[in-house]
């Protein structure tokens, strides 16, 4: 098996430079309004800051994964004297909270790092960062190349066909990919 | 659709609880453009001119700029206006902070005040819900205490919210609105507040605000943040590090206050402390400034960071920013440590950080002048500090003196008889001024403190060096990239003005030069005051990213309406003067515009009658102050001048 090399787009928080301006959660909503740039709403923004500007909590969080349920249970963090909730530096669009919903349909929004055609030097937010909390790096990684021997999917699939047969298992296939 | 504005105003009426959601002309942006524009027409409209502040009839107006919630940096200003308390005039006051964008997301341009609750309440808008609710629970709570109740109970940690405190309750004549890191508190618009019986507006909005032509109107956006990227890395040089950014001045950032402390007055504006200053001061300031700042925060949308969180030991935690840290101090003549002490109460209390402590100052110095006796102060301590906490405590709740001097200084001197008079000597039209005592009368600033409807000098100054650089080639450098100058000639001025001798103040800038900039200097502000953009990245420091070139651009885009540099120019006159008519209209005359009569030890009756005069006429008003038919003809305010004309302030034979 070989190597290959995979392009990594990442941005570092430094959330003790955040002055809590919401520069990059007003950017972004205009990023991604439609036509580009044409209104402003940060409730529709991918990038959120957790202020809480009396206990001097200020963490930009990127919008993730959608996920269909809340956590069970939840944890509290201190940092330096400072308590946070997990949630504080949680990513997911999640039914605990209205964080990373669209206001007016509850769909749920995901960071694309304002991907555009031809590419942005880097996403808005960090371009409209000016006081460096959020830093834009990008960086080549070498990751396994994929597996080709038959794995456990593979091997799960040829039992269905034994079952169903292959034409079944293909429109069902093709039905749960439309879904 | 309508872009920038959302085109809806909240109508409220606390006497009978009604809440309407109403269209507004488009007409209305285009002529007045927003903010503090359209406040003043909808006061001159409906508020009528013999209505006393404390009125069900008086308006409280809470409007967000008209670039407010857009992507233009810095533009967060709610614009708060209504009849002042204090000095029976219009009174405005702005703060940034986070509450006027918010007010546009949930789709309002303004939220328009009036009558009086019976009970204390509390305005809920979240989008197209709004409420009025029950404050009983938070009656005497703090200004910022009230903003977490409130923020708890509606399970809302976004909600933004403008509160009073005690003082506001209590009709304290400068009582400030409270919101977070920033507060609007000249003019006495929190004693408005709480004459309505309303302790807060919280806000929460997720809806959009357009702008009519993106891409024109981002690429606008992109150019100033990145000038404000440049003006960063190059402050000016040759002026005080205050001068020398953008931004509100940078006083939690900076240690340096040499400069305040040895040119500003200490005590009732009084004492001039030119060696206060030294290594040592400098050294203990720096480390109860370190000890005691968390960090340094902004307002919306801005990369500045002009104010900051403060937590000193055992008190709670609160929010500041620009000169309040120095105002109690310089006025007791105490240590910084006592300034970010009881700017924490003053700050819950909900009061005026500019005139509050030049009360205090005044009531001890009445004291000392055996004015005011022990029997007045009862139970006084004998500290400087302990003193000044005792009367904060006594003015917010209205016990004793403290109703007397609650109603400031010049009020209280009044009342107080006794020659208490003698020591009102720092206010404008009855409003407490910054502890300023010169010595050469200096034209410009002369102009700006005798006509400026604001009545706080950092509001109308700007742009224009405060003093001339010491040699040419200074004078030479400065105005090499100096775009923002509306004309050529004002860097001619600026070239020709020396420090010493013939072309120095109170001779120079001529009476023309010095007309000319103030009249630049003030309607920047105005542009600003009805855009919502910060003065700190606009009106007030020397070469911003904002101004007269390509605001013209900002609007167009973002609204669809076309206006050019002589349109919107033309629009701030006409809010200025509107502004001035509507106080005119409540009995100013030119009699009142004057400054303190100590602020300059030497004077020159016969310039500053000239000053008048000309500047009157360059306003297109006449010598007595009053704005003339064919100027408000001229400015689409016919109406103001029929009104005039009947009221018989006008006449066709106007001088």
């Amino acid at each position: 098996m070989g190597k290959v090399k995979k392009t990594v787009k990442a941005i570092t928080i430094n959330a003790d430079l955040c002055n809590g301006c919401r520069s990059c959660e007003m950017v972004c909503s205009s990023f991604h309004a439609a036509p580009r740039y044409s209104s402003n709403n940060p409730a529709r923004s991918r990038i959120r800051v957790v202020r809480e500007p009396l206990k001097d909590i200020y963490i930009p969080v990127y919008a993730g994964e959608y996920t269909a349920a809340e956590c069970t249970g939840r944890e509290k963090y201190i940092l330096d004297g400072k308590e946070y909730e997990e949630c504080d530096f949680c990513r997911a669009s999640c039914p605990s909270r209205d964080l990373f919903k669209e206001p007016d349909s509850g769909l749920p929004l995901k960071c694309d790092m304002c991907e555009d055609e031809p590419p942005l030097a880097k996403p808005k937010c960090v371009e409209w960062c000016l006081n460096e909390a959020l830093v834009y790096q990008e960086y080549e990684e070498e990751v396994e190349e994929a597996d080709v021997s038959p794995g456990d999917v593979e091997i799960g699939v040829e039992s269905l066909i034994d079952k169903y047969g292959l034409q079944q298992v293909l429109d069902t296939i093709a039905r749960r990919s439309k879904a | 659709m309508r872009y920038a504005d959302t085109g809806f105003d909240l109508e409220i009426d606390l006497s009978r609880g009604s809440i309407d959601r109403v269209e507004t002309d488009p007409r209305l942006t285009q002529l007045y453009l927003g903010g503090l524009g359209v406040n003043a027409k909808i006061l001159w409209d409906r508020v009528p001119a013999e209505t006393e502040a404390f009125s069900e009839d008086n308006l409280l107006i809470f409007s967000g700029g008209l670039l407010c919630g857009t992507s233009a940096p810095g533009c967060n200003r709610t614009i708060v206006s209504t009849f002042s308390p204090q000095t029976g005039l219009m009174a405005y006051s702005m703060m940034g902070g986070f509450w006027a964008p918010e007010l546009k997301y949930a789709g309002y341009d303004r939220v328009i005040i009036r009558g009086r609750s019976p009970d204390l309440v509390y305005l809920w808008i979240h989008n197209d819900k709004v409420e009025i609710r029950d404050a009983s629970h938070l009656h005497g709570k703090g200004a910022i205490e009230t903003a977490e109740c409130i923020r708890k109970e509606l399970k809302d940690p976004n909600a933004q919210v403008a509160a009073i405190g005690l003082a506001g309750e209590n009709r304290v004549f400068y009582a400030s609105i409270e919101q977070g890191r920033s507060s609007a508190s000249r003019g006495g618009i929190g004693a408005v507040m709480g004459d309505k019986g309303l302790k807060a507006i919280a806000v929460r909005g997720t809806k959009d605000v357009n702008v009519a032509r993106p891409a024109e109107f981002m690429a606008l956006c992109d150019e100033v943040l990145k000038y404000i990227k440049f003006r960063g890395e190059k402050p000016i040089p040759g002026v005080i590090p205050i001068l020398a950014g953008l931004g509100s001045p940078q006083e939690m950032k900076l240690i340096d206050e040499k400069w305040h402390t040895t040119n500003f007055m200490w005590g009732n504006s009084r004492t001039r402390r030119k060696d206060f200053w030294t290594e040592e001061v400098e050294q203990s300031w720096k480390e109860t400034q370190e000890s005691v700042r968390t960090r340094l925060i902004s307002c919306y949308n801005c990369p500045m960071k002009c104010g900051a969180t403060i937590t000193v030991p055992g008190i709670p935690t609160y929010m500041m920013k620009c000169y309040s840290k120095l105002t109690y101090t310089m006025a007791a003549f105490s240590d910084l440590d006592f300034g970010f002490k009881i700017a924490q109460r003053a700050t819950e209390y909900g009061v005026d950080a500019f005139s509050a402590p030049q009360v205090m100052a005044f009531a001890l110095e009445l004291h000392e002048a055996g004015i005011l006796t022990d029997e007045d102060l009862p139970g006084m301590p004998s500290d400087v500090e302990g003193r000044f906490f005792w009367l904060l405590d006594r003015i917010v709740r209205r016990e004793g003196i403290g109703d007397v001097l609650a109603d400031g200084v010049y009020w209280a001197a009044r009342r107080i008889g006794k020659g208490a008079e003698a020591f009102d000597h720092n206010t404008i039209k009855k409003h407490e001024q910054l502890p300023l005592k010169l010595g050469m009368l200096n034209p410009i600033y002369y102009l700006m403190y005798s006509t400026g409807e604001k009545m706080n000098i950092t509001q109308i100054e700007g742009q224009f060096p405060q003093e001339p650089f010491r040699t040419r080639e200074e004078r030479e450098d400065f105005v090499k990239d100096w775009i923002q100058v509306p004309d050529e000639k004002f860097k001619q001025y600026l070239l020709e003005w020396e420090p010493r001798g013939e072309k120095s103040i109170p001779h120079f800038p001529t009476v023309e030069a010095s007309c000319n900039i103030v009249d630049w200097q003030e309607k920047m502000h105005y542009i600003d005051d009805a855009l919502g953009t910060c003065a700190g990245l606009s009106s007030f420091p020397l070469k911003p990213p904002y101004h007269i070139h390509n605001f013209p651009a900002f609007i167009s885009s973002a609204t669809g309406i076309d206006m050019d540099e002589a349109s919107l120019w033309q629009a701030a006159t006409r809010n200025r003067t509107l502004l001035r008519a509507i106080n005119v209209r409540r009995g100013m005359r030119r009699a009142d515009d004057k400054p303190p009569e100590d602020h300059w030890k030497k004077r020159f009756p016969d310039i500053e009658a000239k000053l008048l005069d000309e500047y009157y006429k360059l306003k297109g008003w006449d010598n007595n102050g009053i704005p003339t038919k064919a100027s408000l003809h001229g400015l689409d305010l016919g109406y103001v001048a029929e009104d005039l004309e009947q009221r018989g302030i006008i006449s066709d034979g106007q001088s």
